[in-house]
């Protein structure tokens, strides 16, 4: 039999061996434990490095080195860890280089709880570190998708030198599903002449993100701006699910996605027009489906298990032509099938404004 | 066929690995599953519960809400998730454990003293759940016991194996006991 | 009778003139290090990891491959560096705020895992940098711009002795603090960062040297009454000497 079950978190820790990961470097946090647990068994049968760093801090600190050097590296962690992260993310981006990042998300601000959450999509999509950078973000919603998009995250990672961060959450962690491991030799980088290598026979390299001069670091930033055009060109991805023909579309990611297709499901059974846009990346965002959506669609739907944050994203694509509604749950709670479609229905029956 | 089941009980009955080895048994007969564990301190001595989905589609959400059937190990999960089930859902307790006093008549209830049976007839109370499990696929027809046993070889490691009679034994002990309870 | 050089640029630096300020001891720390680099021929084979700090720009003056690391995550860094590239030569720069306040975390586990890296660690007493505020290395009533009257312990505790607490570390193979403010000191120091990157080279551990330096500007002395300063001050809190050596038991 070609698929395996596995847990979420056990699948991507598989996936970024299959993606040619060598090192790893992370921190203890729940709902995560099973990556660096995996890791520290699978790495060194495969010849890689896996290290428990003293702090968050330190374990990117400790990508950041090992990326400089030219190796496929990651680092996983939840919430309040990434926010730790972010320091070292600014510094990777500034100096340009590849690594991946996997954050399942939990319930905060603060230290929260340990339950499932999408609260960190600013902070992924957004920013998060200082400083004018990009992330690519991914928000599988599957665990074959957790697999399929860490493996290409390293590819992603390499071809951009930039850094790519899985936005998964507790439940994508830690459920089971079956899974097939498509790519069946393990992947390697390119080659990487820019890395710190020890100078041997060449001019030395700098690994940096220190610009002192402003005019040399605005040509750095517009570089920069430069190559995130150029991946918001080529890599929005997103599924429609019914999205064709509807009178409501909801907007959903990851875990929520799921539930949001079982609603349309219902929906449909019941006869009313509904679809769902899934953005597969979270940066870029899919804008143009839910524009070009607005012109069939009578009001949209953003379910999120957060305050409402990707809702601001589906209103500048939307851009005005149609209501977009918000349903959030947060600390932990995901919504449910029910609580969503009967939102659904008061849209569609007018009893929202 | 959509199946979406919750198993509940205190941590250490069993609940979480029973979840896995229907969503195995579902996987090995090529049907789409999925399973959620609850997490965190609930691991940790007190209830521990997870979802188990089995479907002939594609499974569009996971997250069981709105269970077909229930498994009950503990009292308090009965509380709980009791109000959770669907109209003709199928309820299953360890009786041995629980008290039932069912509030709601629109449902399949099958009690079983599992603890009993699996002292009385099988002298070995640690394969109580496994009785139960037997219990629930001979009610539903979810997977099949051989499908169970199939997952046992992949999931129990190689020393364990001498293990697999037992479970077959405690599994048919259950199915039996549904059989005649005719829910 | 042809003339014999006794005195050269070693081939490890780069033709960059120094940026630090008159008087100041950094500049002599960096052409040790490049001598050291030059006589065990490792130019080619090594990676240097920077600080921010008045260090920042280290990079300008060395010719070898060089990785930046934020404000005292230098360690954690080069361990980063050393685990792709175990056969590499990997050293890190660090002054006393980068390493024994903000970074105290990465320096004391990369010593405890026994890192085999060089950390090089230049103490002023004082953050160059910012301009003359508080170090974790100001001593007991120096005068900074944050602490005006003098640190008081009372208020502000005492000065880290980051390479002494280091040694009693298990992962630590050498530790020792050495000085620049005079040219026997100058040849002492050079023959002990030698010492730490032979440790590395032979693989024996992590090792630590603390370098004694002057900040005139920010201490608001001439450059010889700063030595003078060094030599009163620093030297009794921060005695020179090597505290650990390779095969030595913690104690």
């Amino acid at each position: 039999m070609s698929k395996v079950l596995m847990k979420g978190n056990e699948a991507v820790a598989e996936a970024a061996v299959l993606g040619g990961c060598r090192y790893f470097f992370g921190y203890p946090i729940t709902p995560q434990n099973e990556i660096p647990e995996y890791l520290a068994k699978r790495l060194p049968e495969v010849g890689g490095t896996f290290l428990q760093a003293e702090s968050e801090i330190s374990a990117i600190n400790m990508v950041f080195g090992a990326a400089g050097s030219g190796a496929r590296v990651m680092t996983s962690s939840s919430g309040p860890g990434i926010s730790l992260k972010q320091e070292g993310i600014s510094y990777i981006s500034g100096a340009e280089l590849p690594c991946v990042i996997v954050n399942m998300v939990r319930g905060g601000p603060g230290l929260g709880n340990i339950g499932p959450a999408q609260s960190d999509y600013f902070q992924a999509t957004k920013g998060g570190g200082h400083g004018d950078y990009r992330l690519i973000v991914f928000g599988p919603a599957s665990v074959q998708e957790l697999v399929d998009l860490t493996i290409e995250a390293f590819e992603l990672a390499d071809r951009y030198r930039n850094p790519v961060m899985i936005l998964g959450d507790g439940i994508l962690g830690q459920m089971m599903e079956p899974v097939e491991f498509k790519v069946k030799e393990i992947r390697k980088g390119p080659e990487k002449p820019w890395a710190a290598t020890g100078a041997k026979g060449r001019a030395r390299n700098l690994i940096t993100s220190l610009y002192i001069v402003p005019e040399e670091l605005e040509e750095h930033c517009r570089k920069l701006k430069e190559k995130y055009d150029r991946i918001a060109a080529v890599e929005k991805r997103h599924e429609s699910y019914f999205a064709d023909d509807t009178e409501i579309v909801l907007a959903a990611y990851g875990t929520t996605a799921r539930i949001c297709k079982a609603v349309v499901d219902q929906a449909r059974d019941e006869g009313i027009r509904a679809g769902l846009i899934r953005p597969v990346t979270l940066w870029p965002f899919p804008d143009e489906p839910y524009y070009k959506a607005a012109e069939h669609a009578d009001a949209f739907l953003t379910v999120e298990m957060s305050n409402g944050q990707m809702v601001e994203d589906v209103r500048l694509s939307v851009n005005g032509r149609k209501p977009v509604h918000f349903l959030g749950r947060t600390g932990g709670i995901v919504p449910t099938k029910a609580e969503i479609y009967a939102e659904v229905k008061k849209i569609v029956e007018g009893g929202v404004r | 066929m959509l199946e979406e089941l919750i198993i509940a009980g205190f941590g250490g009955q069993g609940v979480m690995s029973m979840g896995q080895l229907i969503t195995y048994a579902g996987m090995i007969e090529n049907k789409n599953v999925a399973w959620i564990p609850s997490y965190g301190p609930e691991m940790r001595g007190g209830t521990a519960n997870c979802a188990v989905t089995i479907s002939d589609r594609e499974i569009s959400s996971p997250v069981v809400t709105e269970p077909t059937s229930v498994i009950i190990m503990n009292q308090p999960s009965l509380t709980r998730f009791l109000p959770t089930l669907k109209p003709g859902g199928l309820l299953l307790i360890n009786s041995s454990l629980v008290s039932a006093d069912i509030s709601r008549n629109d449902l399949r209830v099958l009690e079983i003293p599992s603890n009993e049976l699996a002292n009385e007839k099988l002298n070995n109370t640690r394969v109580a759940n496994i009785i139960i499990l037997g219990a629930y696929i001979e009610s539903t027809k979810v997977v099949t016991i051989d499908s169970i046993v199939e997952s046992l070889k992949k999931v129990l490691p190689e020393r364990r194996h001498n293990l697999i009679p037992l479970n077959r034994q405690a599994l048919e002990l259950g199915a039996e006991f549904a059989r005649l309870a005719k829910v | 009778m042809s003339a014999a050089k006794v005195f050269t640029k070693p081939a490890s630096m780069t033709d960059k003139i120094m940026h630090f300020c008159p008087g100041c001891t950094h500049g002599i720390i960096q052409r040790l290090v490049a001598e050291v680099i030059d006589e065990l021929d490792i130019r080619e084979n090594t990676i240097a990891v920077g600080p921010v700090g008045c260090a920042v720009f280290c990079y300008d003056y060395w010719d070898v491959d060089f990785h930046q690391a934020s404000h005292g995550r230098a360690p954690a860094v080069a361990t980063g560096v050393k685990r792709v590239h175990p056969d590499k030569v990997v050293f890190s720069l660090q002054g006393d705020g980068d390493i024994a306040a903000i970074g105290t975390t990465e320096i004391v586990h990369a010593a405890a895992r026994g890192e085999k890296i060089s950390c090089l660690f230049v103490n002023n007493s004082i953050y160059g940098m910012t301009g003359g505020q508080m170090a974790p290395t100001t001593i007991v009533g120096q005068k900074t711009t944050t602490t005006p009257g003098g640190r008081d312990s009372n208020m502000a505790g005492y000065p880290v002795k980051l390479t002494e607490m280091l040694a009693v570390l298990d992962g630590t193979a050498y530790s020792a603090r050495v000085s620049v403010h005079n040219p026997a000191n100058v040849i002492k120091a050079k023959k002990v960062i030698k010492k730490a990157f032979e440790v590395q080279i032979k693989g024996e551990g992590f090792a630590i040297v603390e370098i004694l330096s002057t900040c005139p500007t920010n201490w608001g002395l001439s450059p010889v009454e700063s030595i003078k300063w060094l030599e009163e001050n620093i030297l009794p809190y921060f005695p020179i000497g090597e505290f650990k050596t390779p095969g030595e038991v913690s104690r």
